[in-house]
C-alpha cells in the first residue's frame, strides 16, 4: 500500500476540528552510534485508540520514553490540546495527564495493592495515611477493571494477568487524558484481553485518547482506530485501521523488497542432527512478569547447518537457547548432542556435551571486564589447560590465545589488557573464541552481532559460515530479520512459547516470517490465502 | 601485580595518571607513614622494633589473606574476630589434655596434654568446619554473606564463651610457645608463617586454575555459571579458606600470648577487611591481590602500632579505622565508576 492510504482523512479531520490531543512533530533522538528515532511525526486524536507498530528496535520505545517524560528528545516538539509542552519529568508526565503503562511493570512487588495504586499521592487525613478511605477506593478502582481483590494482597502474590490490570487500574485512577500502552495484552489471557478491550473502549467514549503498542497485529486490527508504523527510527506512515489489511502493515513494518546482500557460503549438506530437542517446556520465571513460558518445543540442527531463530520480544528465543544451555531451569522435554542426552541441571553439563552459548548481554552474562582479554578467553577450555596439581599451563594458554587472536582476527594491545577496554566486535570475538576453544559441536549464539559495527559484523558473519562449513551446528538468534535471512540455511519462528513455524531459507522473506512471528501458523497461512486470493 | 592486568600492558595511549596512583596508593601511603614515624621516633626503624610490630600484624595478617578470597567473590566475613577466639580456645584445650583438664597447670598439665600438633590440627579443623558451615548457608541457603557472618560472628563469640567457662586458658609448653614466641634466625615465627602463607596464596590466586575461578566468580557470577563455572563449590571453598586461616591465627595468637580467652580477637574482623579493601580489593569482587592485601594490612598495623607509640587513646584509634575503612571504599567506588566509563 501506499505510505498516504489514510493520511488524508486524519488533515481533514484536523482542519475542521480543535487541535489534535497530541502532535509531536519531528521529534529526534540520538543515543551513542544510533539514531533512535528521526523526523517522527505522531498524532493521537481524543477518543481515539491508536496503534503504535513497528519492528523490534524501529524506535518505538524511545517515542514511548519521551512521551512518558523518561527522555527529552533532542529536537522536535510536543502539543498537548494545541499547547506547547515540554516534559521534564515522568511525574510532569503524568501531570499533564500523560499516563504510561508499561511492559515491565512499575508495581512494587512488597506493597499492597491499595499502597501501589495510591503510591505517591495517599490520600491523608490529619496529615497521616487515611488508611480506610485507601482500601475504599481501591476497591472501587480495580473494580472498574473487573477485579475482585483485597486491596490488602501484596502484589507479589498476584499473578502476572492480575498485575497488569492493576497496573492498568492504577492508570485509570489518575486522571488522565491520554493512556500509552506498552503491550498491554503480552501477559493477558484471551478473556482477560477482552476485558481490557472493553476498558479502552469504554475510556475512547469518555474522550480519553489511547496509543496501544502491541505486536498482536490481529488484536490492533480489532481494537484500534489508526496506526502509525515506524521503522529504522522513522516514520512510515499512518493509516485508518479499516482501511489496510494485516499483509499491508505487516509491509509497511518490514520496508520494500529487502536487498538480500547475503553470499551464501558453498551448498550446504545436512548432514546427521547434532542438537536435538524434544518436548522441551519450561515454567519460566514466575516472578518476573516478562518471562515467556516454553512450550512443547522440538527441532533439530544438523552438523554444519545454521538454523534461523526469529521471534518477537518476548517470543521466547532466549529463554529457549538458555534452557538448552542448562542455564534455566526445564520442566519437561530432552536435549541431545549428537546422540548423547545432555544434563540440563547446569551450563557446565551442557558445555560438556558440547554446547557452546554466546549470550544476549555480552558485559552482563559473558564477560569479566575487570579481567584480561586473555582470562576471559581460556576461562572455559582452563580445564584442559591445568595439570594435576591445579596450575595454568600459561604457556599453553598463551598460545592459544595468539591462535584465536590471529583466526578471529582480534584487535588489541596485548592479551594482558582488560577486555572491558576492547572494542564490541573484538569483545564479542574473545566471547566466541572462548566456545571455539572448547571445540563444540553446537553453537548457539543470541543476538551475535548486537552493538557492534557493521564490518565487525560481517567478520562476525563470515566467521559462523567458516564454522559452519567446518561442521559446527549453530542455533543463531537475531531481532534483525535481515540478520537471520543472511545467517540461516532454516529458519524456526516463536511466538510466545511457541515454536509457529519451521521455514527453509529457499521460502522464506520478511513478510513471511512476520507472519508466523505475529499470528501464529493457522493464522499466518490463512493470511497468505487471502493475500493470494486477492 | 597489583592489577591483573600485568605484564605492562600498554593501556590507553595516554598516561594514566589515576591508574597509577590507585595501583601504588597504598604502598607510597605505607612508606609515608614509616617515614613520619621514623622521625617522631628514630628508634621505630630498628629490625628489632619492626619485627616487632611485623608480629602484631601477622595475626591479622593470616586473617586478611582469608578475607582476600572471600572478598573477591563478593563476599564478607565478620565471623572471623570471634572464630579466632574460638579456634585458640580449642587448641589451648586439646594442648591441655581436653576439654575437662583444660585449666590445669604445671608440669603435670604439661605431660597429660596432646602436644601443639594436635592442637594446631584442632584449632585448623574447627576452623574448616565452621567456615564450611556458613558456605553452605550462603550457597544452599542462599543466605547473603554479611547475614550469615554476622550470625557466626555472635554464634562463635557464643560458643568460645561457652567453652572458655569463664577463665583463661593458658600457660602452654615451649613447643606450643615458640609458634607465637620464637625466631627463625632473626625473624619472629608469626612473621614467617604470615610470609609463607601470602607466597601460598599468592600462588594460587595467580597460578592456578581454583584462583582465575575465584576472580571470575567474584567478576562476574552470571557469566561464570555460563562459563561452565561451579559458582557454589567456589564460593564455599573461600569460606573454608578463611576458616583454615582463622585456625591457624587462633593457634598463634594463643601461643603468642601463651593465653588462649573468649574475648580475644574482638574487632579484628573490622581491621582486617580495612586492611584488604585499603590494599586495593574492591568489596564488588573480582579485583584485588594478596600483595595489596599484605600492604594493606601492614599499613593498618604500623598505622596502629604508631599511634600507640604516639600515646594516641584507642578510642581515636577507633575513629580514624572508621574513617579509613569509608574512605578506601569511596575510592574504589569512584575507580570502578571510571572503569565503567572507560
Amino acid at each position: 500500500m501506499s505510505d498516504g492510504t489514510g493520511l488524508g482523512s486524519a488533515a481533514t479531520r484536523q482542519d475542521r476540528a480543535a487541535p489534535p490531543l497530541l502532535r509531536m512533530t519531528g521529534i529526534r533522538k540520538a543515543f551513542p552510534g544510533v539514531l533512535a528515532v528521526d523526523a517522527v511525526d505522531f498524532t493521537v486524536e481524543a477518543g481515539e485508540i491508536h496503534a503504535l507498530l513497528g519492528e523490534n528496535g524501529a524506535g518505538k520505545s524511545t517515542l514511548l520514553k519521551i512521551l512518558a517524560g523518561a527522555q527529552a528528545p533532542d529536537a522536535g516538539r510536543i502539543d498537548l490540546a494545541g499547547e506547547r509542552i515540554e516534559l521534564d519529568s515522568p511525574h510532569d508526565a503524568q501531570h499533564r495527564g500523560i499516563v504510561t503503562i508499561y511492559q515491565e511493570f512499575n508495581l512494587i512487588p512488597t506493597l499492597t495493592v491499595a499502597e501501589n495504586v495510591f503510591i505517591g499521592r495517599e490520600p491523608l487525613r490529619f496529615g497521616l495515611v487515611d488508611w480506610a478511605r485507601m482500601r475504599r477506593e481501591t476497591k472501587k478502582i480495580i473494580a472498574r477493571v473487573g477485579l475482585e481483590l483485597s486491596p490488602d494482597r501484596l502484589i507479589a502474590d498476584l499473578s502476572v494477568a492480575e498485575q497488569q490490570m492493576v497496573e492498568i487500574a492504577k492508570a485509570l485512577a489518575v486522571s488522565s487524558r491520554l493512556i500509552v500502552m506498552d503491550e498491554p495484552t503480552s501477559a493477558l489471557a484471551e478473556n482477560e484481553v477482552l476485558k481490557l478491550f472493553r476498558i479502552c473502549r469504554d475510556l475512547k467514549a469518555e474522550g480519553i485518547g489511547i496509543v496501544f503498542v502491541s505486536h498482536r497485529l490481529d488484536e490492533v486490527k480489532s481494537l484500534c482506530d489508526r496506526l502509525t508504523v515506524l521503522r529504522d527510527g522513522r516514520l512510515v506512515g499512518s493509516a485508518d485501521v479499516a482501511a489496510v489489511e494485516i499483509d499491508d502493515i505487516i509491509t509497511m513494518m518490514v520496508g520494500r523488497e529487502v536487498d538480500r546482500l547475503f553470499e551464501r557460503r558453498g551448498a550446504h549438506r545436512t548432514g546427521e542432527p547434532a542438537l536435538r530437542v524434544e518436548g522441551l517446556s519450561a515454567e519460566g520465571d514466575p516472578r518476573d512478569p516478562s518471562a515467556t513460558r516454553l512450550d512443547d518445543i522440538s527441532f533439530t540442527v544438523a552438523k554444519g547447518e545454521i538454523v534461523g531463530l526469529a521471534g518477537l520480544v518476548g517470543a521466547g528465543r532466549t529463554e529457549l537457547a538458555r534452557c538448552i544451555f542448562g542455564a534455566d531451569p526445564v520442566s519437561r522435554g530432552r536435549v541431545a548432542v549428537a546422540g548423547d542426552v545432555v544434563d540440563l541441571h547446569s551450563p557446565a553439563g551442557a558445555i560438556a556435551a558440547g554446547i557452546g552459548l554466546v549470550p544476549e548481554d555480552r558485559k552482563q552474562q559473558a564477560l569479566f571486564l575487570a579481567l584480561a582479554v586473555r582470562l576471559n578467553l581460556s576461562i572455559a577450555a582452563l580445564g584442559r589447560l591445568t595439570s594435576r596439581l591445579g596450575f595454568v599451563d600459561e604457556r599453553a594458554e598463551a598460545v592459544m590465545v595468539d591462535d584465536y587472536q590471529r583466526r578471529l582476527g582480534i584487535k588489541m594491545a596485548s592479551p594482558g589488557v582488560e577486555v572491558g577496554n576492547l572494542s564490541g566486535g573484538n569483545q564479542q570475538k574473545v566471547v566466541l573464541a572462548r566456545w571455539l576453544a572448547l571445540q563444540p559441536q553446537v553453537l548457539i549464539v543470541d543476538e551475535p552481532t548486537r552493538g557492534i559495527d557493521v564490518a565487525a559484523k560481517a567478520e562476525v558473519h563470515q566467521l559462523l559460515f567458516e564454522l559452519a562449513g567446518a561442521g559446527l551446528a549453530i542455533l543463531a538468534i537475531s531481532s534483525e530479520l535481515s540478520e537471520i535471512l543472511t545467517l540461516s540455511d532454516r529458519i524456526l519462528t516463536m511466538r510466545e512459547g511457541r515454536l509457529t513455524g519451521d521455514v527453509p531459507i529457499e521460502e522464506a522473506s520478511e513478510e513471511r516470517l512476520m507472519q508466523l512471528m505475529t499470528l501464529g501458523a493457522a493464522a499466518a497461512e490463512r493470511v497468505a490465502i487471502d493475500a493470494r486470493a486477492h | 601485580m597489583l592489577e591483573r592486568t600485568e605484564e605492562g600492558a600498554p593501556k590507553a595511549a595516554e598516561l594514566d595518571v589515576f591508574g597509577l596512583l590507585a595501583r601504588f596508593a597504598p604502598l607510597v601511603f605505607l612508606l609515608v607513614l614509616m617515614a613520619v614515624f621514623a622521625i617522631l621516633e628514630p628508634r621505630f626503624l630498628s629490625p628489632l622494633n619492626l619485627f616487632n610490630v611485623m608480629r602484631q600484624v601477622s595475626i591479622y595478617g593470616l586473617l586478611a589473606i582469608g578475607m582476600t578470597f572471600v572478598i573477591l567473590t563478593r563476599g564478607i566475613d565478620l565471623s572471623v574476630g570471634s572464630l579466632i577466639a574460638l579456634t585458640g580456645l580449642v587448641a589451648a584445650a586439646v594442648a591441655k589434655g581436653g576439654f575437662e583438664s583444660r585449666f590445669a597447670v604445671g608440669i603435670a598439665a604439661e605431660a597429660a596434654g596432646y602436644g601443639w600438633p594436635l592442637a594446631l590440627l584442632a584449632a585448623i579443623l574447627i576452623g574448616m568446619a565452621c567456615g564450611l558451615l556458613q558456605g553452605l548457608a550462603i550457597t544452599k541457603l542462599k543466605v547473603p554473606p554479611f547475614v550469615v557472618t554476622l550470625g557466626g560472628m555472635s554464634a562463635f563469640r557464643g560458643a568460645a564463651l561457652l567453652f572458655a567457662g569463664g577463665g583463661p586458658i593458658s600457660g602452654f609448653d615451649d613447643g606450643y610457645r615458640w609458634w607465637g614466641q620464637g625466631y627463625i634466625g632473626p625473624v619472629p615465627v608469626p612473621v614467617v608463617i604470615f610470609a609463607v602463607a601470602a607466597i601460598v596464596a599468592w600462588i594460587v590466586l595467580r597460578y592456578t586454575r581454583f584462583g582465575r575461578n575465584v576472580y571470575a566468580v567474584g567478576g562476574n557470577p552470571e557469566a561464570a555459571r555460563l562459563s561452565g563455572l561451579d559458582v557454589d563449590r567456589i564460593t564455599l571453598s573461600v569460606y573454608v579458606i578463611i576458616g583454615f586461616m582463622a585456625g591457624l591465627g587462633g593457634f598463634v595468637l594463643s601461643a603468642r600470648l601463651n593465653s588462649a580467652e573468649a574475648v580475644a580477637g574482638t574487632t579484628y574482623e573490622l581491621t582486617v577487611i580495612a586492611g584488604v579493601v585499603i590494599g586495593g580489593t574492591s568489596l564488588f569482587g573480582g579485583v584485588g591481590t594478596i600483595f595489596g592485601t599484605v600492604i594493606g594490612t601492614m599499613l593498618i598495623g604500623i598505622l596502629l602500632n604508631g599511634l600507640v607509640l604516639n600515646n594516641v587513646s584507642s578510642y581515636i584509634q577507633q575513629i580514624i579505622i572508621g574513617v579509613i575503612i569509608v574512605l578506601a571504599v569511596a575510592f574504589d567506588t569512584f575507580a570502578k565508576s571510571r572503569r565503567k566509563r572507560a
